[in-house]
């Protein structure tokens, strides 16, 4: 039984979602320099957080996976990047916006963290690239492994290179000289902190959900009607979990689909 | 493979040597021997440094129009010569794996009872060499075509940048072009993994370059960008160093 | 069976994504036998040969080459199993002596190994040569030197009289062939010639074992059903 959690995971997010989007919209105060569209801030910089975190996650997973040659690993590895990459792109997309109303411009090369979170975002979207030009699924696998670790050992040096390379303009609201944020503020930034991060597990265990029950589906339908019933798979990025039925004696004491793919 | 396992296939491999009847008297190591063949490739058919050394005299002349300048000196000097070598690289790394892989060489190398790191070390100095050859010749064409102050000054520190710089386009260089050479679009593959990764390198050796071009004379060299380039170096070398045997096994 | 095992395969398999390339192969060869492995292509003759070579990890079954267990103890294996394959393993841009120069110093063998082997095979005169200016039939003789160069008690050889002339099958014999005293698997399309050499037969279809018998029992025209 796939998707334990889903239910019980959903219902907090949505929760959380609307405790983050009420206190924005009526508790959070109104910045004087910025005005109204500050609050996006409540949005992009949670999402940037979880992104970065997100990316380690996934060589986190990949060095698992190394070590352990389980397939799971991998599957984690890759829905975490995978949705981290889009989470990428909402970041970005906020942080233009962001931009836009305070400075004027819709990207601006003053501050690193925006900066380095777009190289960031040029190195993950190979992944998928990199995973589809491998055909062998192992060797896809073992090799994007290999890039989460590189990608995400790359993620702090590269924060580290720019930052020391921007003249620094960035708004800095997480502490500001006048020592903290306001109570109000704070509150409402760590609701939407959970809120997002909420939400990244949910979509991940969605994705990991839904591809172990196509898996199973596939297994059983080989299982039932014969290899040759179902049609070949064609090239993926993604990570396949299947095992094909075993027509050996000596494998068939092996472990089912269900807890493979598991 | 771990370290012990490794040092008892070395033990083996000793014990069975001397057995054997033609066991050679002081055995090479196998980095050596590897890079030494790439060396004797490149020199017996020369492709990667004449394509990279052409390569970069030409976007030297593209910069020229590009920018409309004669002359480029402080942080654009640093930055039009960091780039044009990062690009030459990307050509040399693109044809680093190649003898193995279409000679079926691997093959030749993975049977060979040897830590198969050795392959990454030998491939990692072959690149640093002919970088370093590239170099010589590009830096050259660079103080001649488009830099304005003196070249002379800024040599000694430019030697220290190159060779950080060098370091770190070998090391992951030859990681990403392991990891591409086994795909069906390797030299696209190589150019987008590579080059958002080497930016930190980038970043780091055009920032420490930029002070020795300065319009007023050469100036000294800035040590945070250096301490940032080697940081670089050593953790993608510790990387790469631990993660390599990965991309070779199968 | 007192001499011990050379190769003990049990069960063995290699997956290639959703399809088995090796499935369910049970062989075991004593020390100094020859194995003889028949089947059509894609039945996972070549997939065999890279397993026992530890340049592919089995997946499933038990695998023993040589005393050691694959793939745990691969490294151990290695440096002492000879390949013979479809391709050359040489560096064409350099000479028969360089490469075989190369491959010596991998191996830590000395270098005056590469001229004896030279000698014997009558490759003296061309060894300076870049590779890719011999024919085939020198090619597949300096491909034989290395792969005996270390002097490996396994031999595994993908067709190895392809591409000579009887001259050179001549003087390759010793090193390849059964009074060499090694361990050989080898693989054929030649029923009868494969199963007259060897002291085991294995037929492959599928990746499957379909024939698995002492060569002498075999009828070459079983070999051939293998083919339809």
């Amino acid at each position: 039984m796939y998707g334990k959690g889903l239910r019980a995971l959903s219902l907090a997010t949505f929760a959380a979602l609307t405790a983050t989007f009420a206190l924005v919209f009526f508790y959070a105060p109104l910045d004087a320099d910025q005005g109204f569209i500050q609050k996006i801030f409540y949005v992009h910089v949670p999402v940037a957080i979880v992104t970065l975190c997100a990316y380690v996650l996934g060589a986190v997973f990949a060095i698992l996976h190394l070590r352990t040659r389980e397939r799971r690993w991998d599957l984690r590895s890759y829905v975490a990047i995978h949705i981290a990459l889009i989470f990428n792109v909402l970041g970005l997309l906020t942080g233009a916006i962001w931009a836009k109303a305070s400075w004027g411009h819709w990207w601006v090369w003053d501050e690193p963290t925006l900066v380095s979170y777009l190289i960031v975002f040029l190195l993950f979207a190979t992944y998928q690239p990199l995973r589809f030009s491998i055909e062998d699924p192992e060797r896809q696998a073992r090799y994007a492994s290999v890039f989460a670790i590189m990608a995400g050992a790359f993620v702090p040096l590269n924060f580290i290179a720019v930052r020391a390379a921007t003249a620094y303009v960035h708004p800095r609201v997480l502490a500001t000289s006048e020592g903290g944020m306001p109570g109000q503020m704070a509150l409402t930034f760590l609701i939407a902190i959970v809120a997002m991060t909420l939400l990244f597990a949910l979509l991940c265990s969605y994705e990991i959900a839904a591809k172990q029950t196509r898996w199973q589906l596939r297994a059983l339908r080989r299982r039932l009607l014969g290899g040759d019933a179902v049609a070949p798979l064609g090239r993926s990025a993604a990570p396949s979990l299947g095992e094909p039925a075993p027509r050996g004696p000596a494998a068939r004491a092996s472990r089912s689909p269900a807890e493979v793919a598991s | 493979m771990s370290g012990p396992a490794m040092r008892d296939a070395a033990a083996l491999a000793r014990t069975d040597a001397d057995a054997a009847p033609h066991a050679a008297a002081k055995p090479m190591r196998p980095s050596i021997a590897l890079l030494r063949k790439d060396l004797l490739l490149e020199r017996r058919a020369p492709e990667a440094i004449p394509a990279m050394l052409l390569f970069s005299i030409t976007t030297f002349v593209l910069f020229h129009f590009g920018l409309g300048r004669d002359e480029v000196s402080d942080q654009l000097a640093g930055g039009v010569l960091v780039v044009t070598l990062l690009f030459a690289a990307i050509l040399g790394i693109n044809r680093l794996f190649v003898s193995e892989q279409e000679e079926g060489g691997f093959d030749g190398v993975l049977l060979a009872p040897i830590d198969r790191t050795a392959l990454f070390v030998a491939k990692a100095a072959a690149l640093f060499l002919f970088l370093a050859l590239v170099e010589v010749v590009t830096v050259t064409a660079f103080a001649i075509l488009l830099l304005g102050p003196s070249p002379w000054p800024a040599l000694p520190g430019l030697l220290v940048v190159l060779a950080l710089l060098n370091a770190a386009l070998a090391v992951v260089g030859t990681l990403v072009a392991a990891l591409a050479i086994r795909t069906r679009a390797r030299d696209l593959i190589v150019p987008i993994v590579a080059l958002p990764l080497l930016t930190p390198a980038l970043i780091a050796a055009a920032r420490a370059a930029a002070p020795l071009f300065a319009a007023a004379g050469a100036e000294a060299l800035p040590t945070k960008w250096l301490a940032v380039l080697a940081l670089y170096d050593l953790v993608f070398g510790l990387l790469a160093y631990a993660v390599f045997d990965f991309l070779l096994e199968d | 069976m007192d001499a011990p095992a050379a190769i003990e395969l049990r069960g063995v398999g290699r997956r290639y994504g959703e399809r088995w390339a090796l499935d369910d192969v049970s062989v075991a060869v004593p020390e100094g036998a020859t194995l003889v492995v028949f089947g059509p292509n894609g039945a996972g003759k070549s997939t065999l040969l890279r397993v026992l070579a530890t340049l592919l990890r089995p997946h499933g079954g038990e695998a023993r080459v040589l005393g050691e267990s694959l793939p745990e103890r691969e490294w151990a294996v290695r440096g002492r199993v000879g390949l013979l394959a479809h391709e050359a393993l040489l560096y064409r841009d350099l000479s028969a002596r360089e490469n075989l120069r190369f491959h010596a110093r991998l191996h830590r063998i000395a270098e005056a190994r590469v001229e004896e082997l030279l000698e014997r095979m009558r490759l003296a005169g061309r060894a300076e040569d870049p590779v890719r200016t011999l024919s085939r039939g020198l090619l597949q003789r300096v491909a034989v030197c290395r792969a005996v160069l270390h002097d490996p008690p396994l031999l595994l050889l993908d067709e190895p009289r392809a591409n000579l002339d009887p001259a050179a099958a001549q003087l390759i014999e010793p090193l390849i062939g059964r009074a060499s005293g090694r361990t050989r698997v080898l693989t054929s399309h030649d029923p009868a010639g494969g199963l007259a050499e060897a002291d085991l037969a294995l037929g492959l279809r599928d990746g499957r074992v379909a024939l698995s018998a002492p060569a002498r029992e075999v009828d070459p025209a079983a070999v051939e059903e293998l083919y339809r």
